[in-house]
């Protein structure tokens, strides 16, 4: 039975259309989230204190928040509305439960964000002191919020939990929403993003202030001073948190998406006692003979990592590649299919739902019945039975291995990073050494300064490689996969042509792109001009 | 609560997010005027902020709507969105440059220049009220799809909805009853953006073009609303039978669903009276300045009617003009029982958010934009 015939490039631009509008969409939503904490804490230093040091400081990082909010907005626009105008078929298949989080983002966040950001940007002078406070503090909220929901979604497409197959919708069902919104793969995930996106904000919060340092702006030293130690203070619980979810991330991922997991590592042949990979030598641009070679060439690792991580035990069994595909057996004894039996099954579980139908309209019950049987117990496959081939279910591994470790890589650094700030604001050291000590500062310590600074702009790029690195492992490694062993993507898709796609894709790129340009030169004028003092 | 209350429900819900952003699309029909109301910089800068602090409230309710359709009636969701690909396209090119229009239009480092972001705020608004309106009207006049969930298993094609003609959505645009409704929104939006300024900016000399702005607008939108009006009276409807959920063409179906459901008729009236109401008003009297909320009211129980004329009643809401059986209706395209349930304790909140939201604008619309304020406020956009 030839079941996918769609034409594949439909497929790609379909993809490249989504990711592109998400990758945008992650530049910008980042940043907000991040800002919104440390300008509330700015704006609450001025609530308590009235000193106006601080509503100066606060409205400078809300005037790069707004340039930077509307962005934001406009990308999370077109990816609601992408899931229907490109994907289609998945609306129809998941809707039932994945529409719910979108339409309770809606409802709860948005217009919370939306109606508390005009307050924040012009009630200064309208409203009291306490309620834009708490408008600058719901802003931020709305937009967590808003995050948990659609994370929600996210990772209920990476592990499907809470639902039923209805044979006579034709679709997934909710049966539970506590397991929907409340699944452990949805908490981690959530809390995994939401600290990366405050060590955006903290790093770009260091960042701006390090150049205000470098330049040796008297008029801004104040501001870029007390911005830096909020900024790195949030910064380092933030980057801290991020690895401790990350790690719990990357334990989910081993449980429910274990392909994923043999990706990022490029680990061909798994089994018992596995190593973490530190690097290896995996070809950037091409997909590595996994059927052939044993493992990635000139291999470093850390004995026994992947086995604690996967199964946090010592000696943990940690499936490759080559065993999801061919099919294993765990320790405990049960035994995972292999890929050909799985697609035999989604095969089996599709022509029992074609029968089901048929025998529905015919009123032949017992059929159905029997139909319905065969459904049920092949459906945890049902998906499967759409991949033509077992290579399809392997993503590409350079992708997830590489963009794992740029993202790992980073947010090591960022952790040092923060740390070397924070330890200078308790010791009153460095930068946040008394100025008449500063002035004697020659050699190494005034060079070390320097030094700091320009590492802290550096960094701002890298924060959002880090980020972007995050969603692609996150993204590129549950391939083919939109809803994990239920549907790939080439069975998701509308019946649009590749032309008409990829010519909004251009258009896509070129508004996106357009945008950013123009954002980000706004952006930086902004900052050189500095705070209206 | 039984399955058919929660399908008429959120049908309910979604026909009041429809109205409602239809209304806040005065943000819109506003960004039309500003260049040619405001007749200097100070004046047009009065007129931008003034929309500039609502715009995301439209976006939001857009995207709201849009979220609360894909969770209440996934199968629309799936047939216009995927179907209907360019209409609905065209829609967001529109929105998404209007989105960034007000923040980087004045800003220092802006590459472009002020005036593409300028025609982009109009763009936005003619064509955004225009397509969003023509969207609207195919739930009467109906589009071009075929829906066969048995595609899902036969083989050749595993989509479930297809659109049955290449044009996927812009044919709505060769129907000249769309661009009728389509035009009526836009003319309306006008109105509402003009109320919105007498409301919100307080200057003497834009709110007296404003009184003379206002006759220009309403006549035309009198003409089509009262053209489509009587269209959709006369017109057929696909009715649905609950039972068997077998669709047939019925004659005047829509008048029938007003007569049926009279306190729809009874609301309509009142919807209508009160657009009058405050646009007339508004143009007789020198000093009043409320005409937004009458019209604003108005506006919304009139779109709420149409939009439950369109699904109540046993009416199939998304009428297919390609296969009669394919049409979509509250009862074949809603998500499950447990869904719509789930989501009925959610929008328990809804009244709590439209509480804050009516806090938070009356908190910042006490004091009017002046042009003082424009000339001093940092936040100036």
């Amino acid at each position: 039975m030839n079941l996918l015939t769609i034409d594949p490039q439909a497929i790609d631009w379909a993809r490249a259309q989504f990711a592109l509008t998400a990758i945008y969409h992650w530049l910008f939503v980042p940043l907000t989230l991040g800002l919104a904490v440390i300008m509330g804490i700015m704006e609450t230093c001025y609530y308590r204190t009235g000193r106006q040091f601080w509503r100066t400081a606060a409205r400078f990082w809300q005037r790069l928040f707004g340039i930077n909010f509307a962005m934001g907005v406009a990308t999370g626009l077109i990816l609601e509305f992408e899931f229907g105008t490109n994907w289609s078929n998945y609306s129809w298949f998941v809707g039932d439960i994945f529409g719910a989080p979108l339409a309770i983002e809606g409802i709860v966040a948005f217009f919370m964000e939306s109606t508390f950001v005009a307050v924040m940007y012009f009630g200064w002078d309208k409203v009291s002191r306490g309620f834009h406070l708490a408008s600058t503090w719901l802003t931020g909220l709305g937009a967590t919020i808003s995050a948990w929901w659609i994370l929600v979604a996210n990772a209920w497409m990476q592990n499907p939990v809470g639902c039923e197959f209805n044979p006579n919708t034709v679709r997934n069902e909710m049966v539970s929403f506590l397991d929907v919104a409340l699944s452990p793969f949805a908490v981690d995930k959530f809390c995994h993003t939401i600290t990366s996106a405050w060590i955006i904000g903290a790093v770009f919060v260091v960042g701006v202030s390090a150049w205000y340092l470098l330049k040796k702006r008297e008029d801004v030293r104040e501001l870029a001073l007390e911005s830096m130690k909020i900024g790195a203070i949030v910064g380092l619980c933030a980057s801290v948190l991020a690895a401790i979810t990350g790690d719990e991330s990357a334990y989910r991922v081993a449980k429910v998406q274990p392909m994923k997991l043999a990706a990022m590592e490029a680990l061909y042949n798994g089994g018992e006692d596995v190593s973490l990979t530190g690097i290896a030598a995996v070809n950037p641009f091409s997909q590595p003979d996994y059927e052939n070679e044993k493992e990635a060439p000139l291999r470093i690792a850390v004995p026994n990592g992947l086995s604690i991580l996967a199964t946090r035990t010592l000696h943990g069994y940690v499936p490759g590649v080559n065993n999801i595909l061919n099919g294993y057996t765990r320790p405990d004894g049960t035994v995972e299919p292999s890929a050909e039996e799985k697609m035999e099954r989604g095969r089996m579980a599709i022509s029992a739902l074609a029968a089901y139908r048929k025998a529905k309209t015919e009123g032949n019950e017992a059929e159905a019945a029997a139909q319905v049987k065969v459904l049920q117990d092949n459906f945890k496959y049902f998906g499967y039975g759409y991949i033509k081939d077992k290579s399809e279910l392997v993503p590409y591994i350079p992708i997830n291995f590489w963009a794992f470790r740029v993202m790992v890589g980073f947010g090591c650094l960022f952790i040092l990073f923060f740390a070397i700030i924070c330890y200078m604001v308790w010791k009153k050291q460095g930068i946040y050494a008394p100025l008449h000590i500063q002035e004697k500062f020659t050699g190494w310590k005034a060079k070390g300064m320097n030094w700091l600074l320009i590492l802290a702009i550096i960094l701002i790029p890298c924060a959002y490689i880090a980020s972007e690195s995050g969603w692609l492992v996150a993204e590129f490694g549950r391939q083919p996969w939109t809803i994990q062993d239920m549907l790939p993507v080439g069975a998701s898709v509308s019946d649009i042509s590749s032309g008409a796609v990829a010519t909004t894709f251009f258009i896509f790129l070129f508004l996106f792109t357009a945008m950013l340009c123009v954002e980000i030169n706004i952006m930086l004028k902004q900052i050189k001009k500095g705070p209206e003092l | 609560m039984t399955y058919e209350f929660l399908q008429q429900y959120w049908w309910f819900l979604i026909s009041l997010l429809g109205a409602l952003l239809v209304f806040l699309m005065f943000v819109q029909g506003g960004n039309t005027l500003i260049y040619t109301l405001g007749v200097n910089e100070t004046e047009q800068r009065m007129l931008l902020n003034s929309t500039g602090r609502k715009w995301e409230l439209t976006f939001t309710t857009l995207v709201t709507f849009g979220g609360a359709f894909f969770a209440s009636f996934p199968l629309f969701y799936s047939t216009s969105f995927g179907g209907a690909y360019w209409l609905w396209m065209l829609i967001l090119f529109t929105f998404v440059v209007q989105a960034v229009s007000y923040e980087f239009q004045h800003k220092r480092g802006n590459l472009v220049g002020a005036r593409p972001f300028q025609w982009c705020l109009i763009l936005n608004g003619i064509f955004g009220p225009l397509l969003i309106g023509g969207a609207v009207a195919t739930f009467f006049e109906g589009s071009n799809f075929i829906v066969s969930k048995m595609n899902l298993t036969d083989g050749m094609q595993p989509v479930i909805s297809s659109w049955a003609n290449a044009s996927h959505g812009l044919d709505a645009l060769l129907c000249p009853w769309v661009l009728v409704l389509g035009f009526a929104v836009v003319f309306l939006t006008r109105i509402l953006g003009l109320l919105y300024f007498m409301n919100n900016v307080e200057d003497e000399n834009i709110r007296s073009r404003i009184s003379v702005r206002l006759v220009g607008q309403t006549i035309p939108f009198l003409i089509l609303f009262v053209a489509y009006v009587v269209h959709l009276m006369l017109k057929d409807g696909y009715a649905y039978d609950p039972a068997s959920g077998i669709i047939s063409i019925v004659p005047m179906k829509y008048f029938h669903n007003l007569v049926e459901l009279w306190p729809l008729a009874i609301l309509l009236v009142i919807g209508v009276i009160l657009v009058l109401y405050g646009i007339i008003k508004t143009i007789i009297s020198k000093t009043y300045i409320k005409g937004i909320w009458p019209v604003g009211i108005g506006t919304v129980i009139t779109v709420l009617v149409l939009l439950l004329l369109a699904g109540w009643n046993n009416t199939a809401y998304y009428p297919s003009t390609a296969d009669l059986q394919s049409s979509l209706t509250i009862q074949n395209s809603s998500s499950s029982e447990f869904t719509l349930r789930t989501m009925f304790y959610v929008s328990l909140l809804i009244p709590f958010v439209l509480g804050y939201i009516v806090y938070a604008w009356r908190a910042m619309d006490k004091k009017k934009i002046t042009p003082e304020e424009v000339q001093q406020d940092e936040h100036l956009y």
